[in-house]
């Protein structure tokens, strides 16, 4: 194994174990502080309770997100020096700002929010979550304009061997970064939507606390019911997006592999990268590719055989990604329809309430595939069409990125291990404010 | 030239507003295990920082995503060279931030036990690694003229190198007791305060020592003897250094806090105005070595940057001066009681 596929290893046990935490944190932020904010202006004690409870599975969820976001920080330095060389003048500059202007913030009230509960009139300390989840959401816009640079640079010049900014507002206005950021952030609630539907439901199913729990479901029902429709919609606005831009992604995650008009979507295929084909294609629609891409059934859809070959993101890892995505993007809705429909009968819908309660790892899943085919899909470039992983990565010992790759899955694992252990203890005790 | 001069002296201030504000918390860590005799003596101290230490080590952030954004061959250089001595300071981080969380979430002795220990590591690897690294790079970075590293981890623990360790060691743990005086009463204060006055001691022997070493190990003093009007920070630096003590003497605590917070910018800048203009020297040749002028980013990125510090640096400074004048004041054994669930 070389510095290169060590760096990317790490690289991606660092991201999308950061990214366990990340959507909680965004979600649940905005729904303590909705609730919070009932019991500043009703003094209803249920919903001091509420906001207690389930700040405490926030904190706990917030500190493993927090630590897990310092390294990759750094790692863009450690293990990406000459990336960092290369586009720091743009790329920088959007991390500097993302903590400047927005992590500084949420880092900030938090500790306020937690230790201020007698320092606060009750409605400074909730407009405190507010301002928390505000933060949150401003952390993520500015993080995702960085990674939607990555996706489609736009606003530079090359100039003196490395890409200068040219035109700020072109890179904040970036279309494919807030389509990133109002795809991840919506993803995100609906993620927080189903934890605290799942847990809620645990909890009716036992019929115990109903009354909390029975609010805290329907709170999160109308939140995860507005949000999967909204992330499915917009899901389709990125998909034409992605088409226009990153073409060889799109053809990637379709396993589609010759160019052509009226280009069928396979529900389901088996690609064979060596020999540029699908091995199996299971219920081709035709003209559905071309719908999906460009909105139009007989539009032309440049296959895989059309890109050079070491200009190919891997298509199995691309497409099984985006089938795992899309699948569960569309059962979400669906999930939070029928909860809709039950919404007066939670307690005599057992077996909805079961269903709520495993699905809690759905939307995990669907979040971190969604990653998986943005920056697996976006192979072999580091930046798309500007420049290559392969010339991003430091010149530093190999030795060095394997002791580290060793370290973080260790300490990761045991610390994920503690943190879901904490959050899953606490989210069973239930609420102890009664 | 000037955009550059500025971008230099905003780096050096970030940097020394993160030791000076998360340089307690690292003290506090350090000394946790022998200052805090039970249960409820450590969650005052854990407490004492609680509010505050996560928005403390955003300056940190800070600092690193300013070099990325105004000097990015120096980050790029500078943690991919200190690379395994970075990844130990940032598990580090991550034990503490984990383990103040951790700590309380299960009523067991042993889990206390386990969790402690990390608090401490967390704690105190930080304060002396950065120690080391400045130090190192005061000193001059093996680097190359591709800015390739050609030392290894161990190259970095050299006399001088842990010299600086001990130095930022000292530093942090008189900056931590000293906030534990402020901060805590009755036994647990005096213990803290005669932690204070003894580390302090260790401290002012540690700084004439790094004084002194850095005339043979370091080019740092060169700025100062080109102009002279210079020699007033380390003036100035030794005074913070001397007005410790005297208020510790004196028994106002927070003008020694205060002092001590002052010995860390100053010292911070002291190297950082010796090393001017470079931010990353080269010890192979000082052809090789990263400048403000020869490792900036464009000017208009300069430009664009300057405009967000000077808005939100000084928002920032004071909802934080906010949010510890709302949590000044004693930490007593009541605060514990009522904030059972929430705090540390």
């Amino acid at each position: 194994m070389d510095v290169l596929l060590l760096s990317r290893l790490q690289f991606a046990a660092a991201t999308m174990f950061h990214f366990l935490f990340v959507p909680l944190t965004l979600g649940l932020s905005v729904l303590v502080a909705y609730m919070e904010t009932k019991y500043a202006r009703t003094g209803d004690e249920t919903y001091l309770s509420m906001t207690k409870f389930w700040g405490k599975l926030f904190l706990i969820n917030f500190a493993l997100g927090v630590v897990t976001g310092i390294t990759l920080e750094f790692q863009f330095g450690t293990n990406w020096s000459r990336y960092s060389a290369y586009v720091g003048d743009i790329f920088g500059s959007l991390l500097a700002i993302e903590a400047t202007a927005a992590f500084f913030l949420e880092s900030t009230l938090l500790g306020v929010w937690i230790f201020g509960w007698k320092k606060l009139s009750r409605k400074a300390h909730a407009a405190v979550m507010w301002i928390v989840a505000l933060a949150g959401t401003l952390s993520a816009v500015w993080i995702l304009i960085a990674n939607g640079w990555m996706q489609q640079p736009v606003g530079y010049v090359i100039r003196n061997g490395r890409a200068e900014l040219a035109d700020f507002f072109a890179v904040v206005f970036n279309p494919f970064a807030m389509l990133e950021f109002l795809h991840t952030v919506s993803a995100a609630y609906v993620l927080s939507a189903f934890f605290v539907i799942g847990i809620s439901a645990y909890h009716l199913l036992k019929k115990q606390h109903v009354e909390f729990f029975t609010r805290s479901f329907r709170i999160a029902l109308v939140f995860g019911l507005v949000f999967s429709i909204f992330a499915a919609v917009n899901g389709d606005m990125h998909g034409v997006h992605v088409t226009k831009v990153q073409p060889a992604k799109l053809a990637a995650m379709e396993a589609h592999w010759k160019t052509a008009a009226r280009a069928p979507l396979h529900l389901f295929a088996l690609p064979d990268e060596k020999n540029e084909k699908n091995l199996i294609e299971i219920g081709s629609i035709p003209g559905l590719l071309s719908f999906l891409g460009h909105h139009n059934f007989d539009a032309e859809v440049k296959g895989l055989k059309d890109f050079p070959k070491e200009e190919r993101p891997p298509v199995l890892l691309s497409f099984i990604a985006f089938r795992t995505m899309v699948g569960l993007g569309t059962l979400f809705p669906i999930l939070m329809l029928i909860g809709w429909y039950l919404r007066n009968r939670l307690t005599e819908s057992p077996v909805y309430l079961k269903t709520m309660l495993f699905a809690i790892p759905l939307p995990y899943i669907a979040i971190e595939m969604g990653w998986v085919l943005a920056e697996v899909g976006r192979q072999p470039w580091i930046v798309y069409g500007l420049m290559k992983t392969s010339d991003a990565v430091s010149p530093i010992a190999t030795s060095q990125v394997f002791v580290s790759l060793i370290a973080f899955i260790l300490v990761y694992g045991l610390l994920g291990a503690t943190g879901f252990y904490l959050i899953a203890k606490n989210a069973k005790k239930g609420p102890v404010h009664f | 030239m000037a955009l550059q001069t500025t971008w230099f002296l905003l780096w050096g201030l970030l940097w020394a507003v993160f030791f000076m504000t998360d340089g307690f918390d690292f003290g506090i860590g350090t000394l946790y295990p022998f200052l805090g005799k039970n249960n409820d003596e450590k969650r005052i101290m854990l407490n004492s920082m609680g509010p505050l230490w996560d928005g403390n080590e955003v300056w940190l952030i800070t600092a690193g995503g300013v070099t990325f954004a105004a000097f990015p061959k120096v980050y790029s250089v500078m943690f991919s060279s200190l690379y395994s001595a970075l990844m130990l300071i940032l598990f580090a981080l991550i034990l503490r931030g984990v383990s103040l969380e951790f700590r309380g979430k299960v009523s067991d002795a042993g889990w206390r036990t386990l969790w402690d220990t990390c608090i401490f590591i967390g704690s105190f690897l930080p304060a002396l690694l950065f120690g080391v690294a400045f130090a190192n790079i005061f000193q001059g970075i093996p680097i190359d003229e591709n800015g390739v590293y050609l030392g290894t981890l161990f190259t970095l623990l050299n006399p001088y190198g842990l010299l600086g360790g001990l130095l930022f060691l000292s530093l942090f743990l008189v900056h931590g007791a000293l906030w534990l005086a402020i901060k805590t009463e009755g036994e647990l204060h005096d213990r803290a305060v005669s932690a204070a006055n003894k580390i302090w001691f260790l401290l002012l022997i540690a700084a004439v020592v790094f004084l002194v070493a850095t005339k043979y190990k370091t080019a740092l003093y060169d700025n100062y003897i080109a102009n002279p009007i210079l020699f007033l920070l380390p003036v100035l630096n030794v005074l913070a250094l001397l007005g410790i003590k005297f208020y510790l003497t004196k028994k106002t605590y927070f003008k020694a806090w205060f002092a001590s917070a002052l010995t860390i910018v100053l010292c911070t800048f002291f190297g950082v105005i010796g090393l001017f203009p470079n931010l990353f020297p080269s010890s192979v040749s000082p052809e090789y070595s990263l400048s403000a002028y020869n490792a900036s980013s464009s000017p208009l990125t300069l430009k664009i940057m300057l405009v967000v510090t000077v808005i939100f640096i000084p928002v920032v400074i004071a909802y934080q001066v906010w949010a510890y004048n709302l949590f000044k004041g004693k930490v007593t054994k009541a605060d514990l009681a009522y904030e059972e669930d929430a705090a540390y």
